[in-house]
């Protein structure tokens, strides 16, 4: 299990490669890559900065991996977050779950990411041809992790 | 003395990310802080006022109104995270 929050660029074959290198029980991985998008709210996006709570983030995101786990089964997982300045089609967030079979593995995946979109603390600033804007917490997210709440019961 | 970090758009609105305070007296849950916060100024009044929708961690951990706080906490107060 891992977690970084990281200005660089990450690789998600070298990434997957690694997770499942000399691990025979790995019989399904599911990955998620979040990306930048040009438009956003009907205006271009020239940039977009990226902010986080150092410290706070890291150990949030490594109680969402452990909910998950308690969840599902997970053998192994990754989330990668980068922060700073991006651009459009830069990648901005990886998720990579390993488990044994592909149902745990895809369910796993979607349920950290949308817990991350809702407790990780991240803000993004785009800065569009008219100014810098802080991007509004958006009410899908909410309730796309609020879908897992229901499920809570359901376990495996 | 407490540390107040603040971020994003309710950074740039107070001017400030990071700060050091006594624990004001009477300031003993993370609401009373916040309604102390909010007597420091039009800005401060604005940003920390009851409706605003704010989040905050007590110890990097998500608290509420009723979370405690005591010397040597550090406190968050921020808008609602949109990562990913």
């Amino acid at each position: 299990m891992d977690v970084r929050v990281q200005e660089q660029d990450f690789d998600i074959s070298a990434e997957i490669a690694a997770m499942r290198s000399g691990n025979p029980k790995i019989g399904a991985i599911a990955s998620f890559v979040g990306v930048v998008r040009d438009i956003n709210e009907g205006d271009s996006v020239a940039t977009m900065s990226l902010e986080h709570y150092p410290g706070m983030t890291e150990k949030s995101i490594a109680a969402i991996i452990t909910e998950a786990r308690g969840r599902w089964e997970v053998l192994d997982a990754l989330v990668i977050h980068r922060v700073g300045t991006l651009k459009p089609t830069d990648q901005i967030v990886l998720v990579i779950v390993a488990s044994t079979h592909r149902g745990d593995a895809f369910a796993a995946c979607e349920f950290i990411m949308d817990y991350l979109k809702t407790r990780a603390p991240f803000w993004k600033k785009e800065i569009t041809p008219q100014g810098g804007r802080w991007v509004d917490a958006r009410v899908t997210d909410d309730r796309a992790a609020q879908r897992w709440e229901r499920d809570d019961k359901q376990g495996k | 003395m407490i540390t107040l970090l603040y971020f994003a758009r309710l950074r740039e609105a107070l001017g400030t990310g990071r700060e050091q305070i006594d624990l004001p007296a009477g300031a003993s849950t993370l609401g009373t802080l916040r309604a102390q916060l909010s007597q420091r100024g039009e800005a401060w009044a604005r940003e920390m006022a009851a409706g605003r929708n704010l989040r905050a961690a007590v110890n990097q951990e998500i608290a509420g109104p009723d979370t405690p706080v005591k010397d040597g906490d550090e406190v968050a107060f921020f808008p609602p995270v949109t990562g990913g």
